[in-house]
């Protein structure tokens, strides 16, 4: 009991208000799941800490997960905050192996929001819904007074089925050196289309969000090949959060090749002009992929049937090298480490 | 991407990195001055390309590093007041003071918005007549003529609700004081931004008083190779001098208007840098003539007092004396979710880039 004392103490030391990093995806987040929510949630499935909770009952296992949408603004190009709902909650099912099955969706909503917005959003998760074969099943509804939330607030959580070969692909432990890492095309769309649509910056800059359901594209990866080692969408906190994540304390290090990376010249352009690094920039219809050296070309021709995937890359590999550290050869053959992102990438100042 | 992937060409950059080790015979140690060079050398991984002989060390020139913790503090004592809203750049939101930062007071409801420009913030003086707008002014020559052309914009408009807090800086008295406290450097990587505005005179002391060559850089990788050359010819021949690399952006005069516009609204004043303490007219003060949009001058307000944090040594760090690594705290106690000294906080600050990125 001594521990407990001391590791909210030690929460508390730090920081006495919540903070915007500490819903980042970043370094910040992560410290505050490990040592508020998983320490005092603590089970055997929470500690898996995956994407989706992995529970077995009977002779199958589900995949359990579950999602907020906070995004301003709610209407974006590419997408909107009910797209991302229903994307959101399927792709993490989806890359821990699993099988979708049902969702259900959660409103909080501004006193005042307009009808047809909300109509709008609604809408567009039942197409998204209907495209990817998932029944939406229960949901809720609650209405604040004006002001006490931004427009709308979305949760959604879903429900997969899992088959047992595909148990090991949270968790990577069948990760072995050589394996080649993968992900279906550009990174940074989301996050800098989001930027963009927000009218503080001024800025007119091309750029669709690549919000999209995945679950059809993995489909056909998992059919391809069944040496896939490892999946995890590139939500929050981008490609490099997902890979610093994947290799600490690990007894492998990773190799990414910065010119394998697909930036989108609108993309490239605002993260120029505000001094982000993309691969730190939040996706929402990417997943990374760690396959098996012999399969990693079937993989990949099959990932490029995909409207989704018709940019997949190898982009690097997992190496017996600087074990635990992912190591980036830089465009110009420099090198330099990844590391999680702490707190929100902020704009420069000169 | 034009004017981007031109300069980032892998050949071209493995060329004069080759160049670079044919060139150099002896060590040799450059230092970076400004910030934005740090970043991008360690962004793309330059060090590695680089000979054992030539070493490069992070200066002074990051805004947010230099700027004094009681300027923070008296930034947060400004946020506490229920009549004010804080406009900055979003570097300096999560700086620490002695007992908090913006964003902890931002997060317990003061009104801190981060604006991309001054004009942002004079726009949001003009919806809130009823609240003073307090723009935090840090920088080099680069950022403060925007300040200047911000304070001309709100005495043109009649804005008395708008007010500077300026801690604005110029670079050269720093350059200058380095040398003459001893730090061992054979040259200086000049910094591109501050000498677009100021052109590339105000070097000249520094190979005519030291024998220290200047060669002012863009912030691409074949920008910073071709720099680092130019350095490495001039030592290697004993053929000091200040040279422009970064030619598309940087006239030898400079940028006349805003050099204009800095002298009409500011005065050379002496001021504190953090690891060097108080440097005579490094400074840039609001002229009397603008003294209605001075916040120090027209918002009184309690600050607390002064306290450094123990064991931090950003200053022996931009003073070019220690890199990250000697640090204790590096890494540990200090890491960029929640830093002990201002160097690891701005995106510029070389312990942030060192832990980003070569840790």
């Amino acid at each position: 009991m001594q521990l407990t004392i001391f590791i909210t103490d030690k929460m508390k030391n730090k920081f006495d208000t919540i903070l915007l990093g500490h819903g980042s995806g970043g370094k910040l987040s992560h410290d505050l799941i490990s040592e508020l929510f998983a320490h005092h949630f603590d089970n055997e499935i929470l500690r898996q800490q995956s994407d989706s909770a992995i529970i077995k009952t009977g002779n199958t296992h589900l995949a359990y997960t579950t999602d907020s949408f906070v995004v301003d603004p709610i209407f974006f190009p590419g997408g909107d905050i009910g797209k991302l709902a229903i994307a959101g909650t399927i792709n993490d099912l989806v890359v821990s192996g699993a099988t979708p099955q049902y969702l259900s969706v959660g409103f909080i909503i501004e006193e005042g929001f307009p009808f047809k917005d909300l109509e709008q959003i609604v809408i567009t998760m039942a197409k998204e819904a209907k495209k990817a074969g998932i029944k939406i099943v229960t949901g809720d509804t609650k209405v604040v007074d004006r002001g006490k939330c931004d427009k709308v607030f979305i949760n959604s959580s879903g429900i997969g089925l899992l088959d047992d070969r595909n148990i090991h692909i949270s968790s990577g432990s069948n990760i072995q050196v050589g394996d080649k890492i993968i992900i279906n095309g550009s990174i940074g769309d989301h996050g800098m289309a989001v930027m963009a649509a927000r009218n503080e910056l001024n800025i007119s800059a091309d750029i669709t969000s690549d919000c999209a359901c995945l679950n059809n594209l993995i489909q056909s990866a998992l059919e391809a090949s069944d040496q896939i080692r490892f999946m995890r969408d590139a939500t929050r906190g981008g490609l490099g959060t997902v890979i610093s994540e994947l290799v600490k304390g690990k007894k492998y290090g990773i190799h990414l090749q910065e010119d394998q990376l697909i930036v989108n010249d609108g993309v490239r352009g605002m993260c120029e002009l505000l001094g982000f690094d993309p691969i730190y920039v939040a996706n929402e219809g990417k997943v990374v992929m760690v396959v098996a050296d012999k399969d990693a070309q079937d993989v990949l021709d099959a990932l490029k049937k995909h409207e989704t995937g018709k940019n997949a890359t190898i982009i690097g590999e997992i190496t017996n090298e600087h074990s635990g550290m992912a190591w980036l050869e830089t465009m110009v053959g420099g090198k330099r480490i990844i590391e999680m992102l702490s707190g929100q990438q902020l704009p420069r100042i000169c | 991407m034009k004017y981007i992937d031109e300069y980032r060409d892998k050949k071209i950059v493995l060329l004069l990195a080759e160049e670079i080790k044919k060139t150099i015979t002896k060590p040799i140690r450059l230092m970076e001055v400004c910030g934005g060079h740090t970043m991008s050398i360690q962004k793309y991984g330059i060090p590695y390309l680089l000979p054992e002989e030539l070493e490069l060390i992070s200066g002074p020139g990051c805004p947010v590093c230099v700027t004094s913790r009681s300027y923070v503090d008296r930034a947060v004592a400004y946020s506490r007041l229920d009549d004010v809203i804080i406009t900055t750049y979003g570097d300096l939101i999560r700086v620490p003071g002695s007992s908090s930062s913006l964003d902890k007071e931002k997060a317990k409801g003061a009104d801190i918005r981060i604006v991309y420009s001054i004009l942002d913030a004079l726009t949001i003086a003009k919806e809130n007549p009823k609240k003073k707008i307090v723009f935090l002014g840090i920088g080099f020559e680069t950022t403060a003529p925007s300040s200047a052309a911000g304070i001309i914009k709100a005495q043109m408009a009649a804005l008395s609700n708008f007010y500077l807090y300026s801690a604005h800086k110029v670079m050269p008295p720093a350059m200058e004081t380095l040398i003459d406290e001893g730090v061992l450097i054979d040259g200086y990587i000049g910094p591109g931004h501050v000498s677009t505005i100021t052109g590339s005179g105000i070097y000249q002391n520094i190979p005519k008083k030291f024998g220290l060559g200047v060669v002012i850089s863009g912030f691409e990788p074949i920008d910073l190779l071709q720099s680092i050359l130019m350095l490495v010819n001039q030592i290697e021949n004993n053929d000091q001098k200040v040279e422009i690399e970064y030619t598309r952006a940087v006239k030898p005069e400079g940028n006349i208007k805003a050099q204009e516009m800095l002298d009409e609204v500011f005065e050379y004043g002496d001021d504190w840098w953090r690891g060097f303490g108080i440097l005579k007219n490094s400074g840039l003060k609001i002229r009397e003539k603008y003294a209605m949009h001075d916040a120090e001058k027209q918002i009184i307000v309690d600050v607390e007092p002064l306290k450094e944090p123990k064991g931090c040594i950003c200053g022996e760090i931009l003073r070019g004396v220690n890199k990250p690594k000697d640090c204790k705290l590096f890494g540990t106690v200090c890491t960029p979710s929640n830093p002990v000294g201002s160097c690891m906080v701005s995106s510029e600050g070389s312990c942030a880039a060192y832990y980003l990125y070569n840790r």
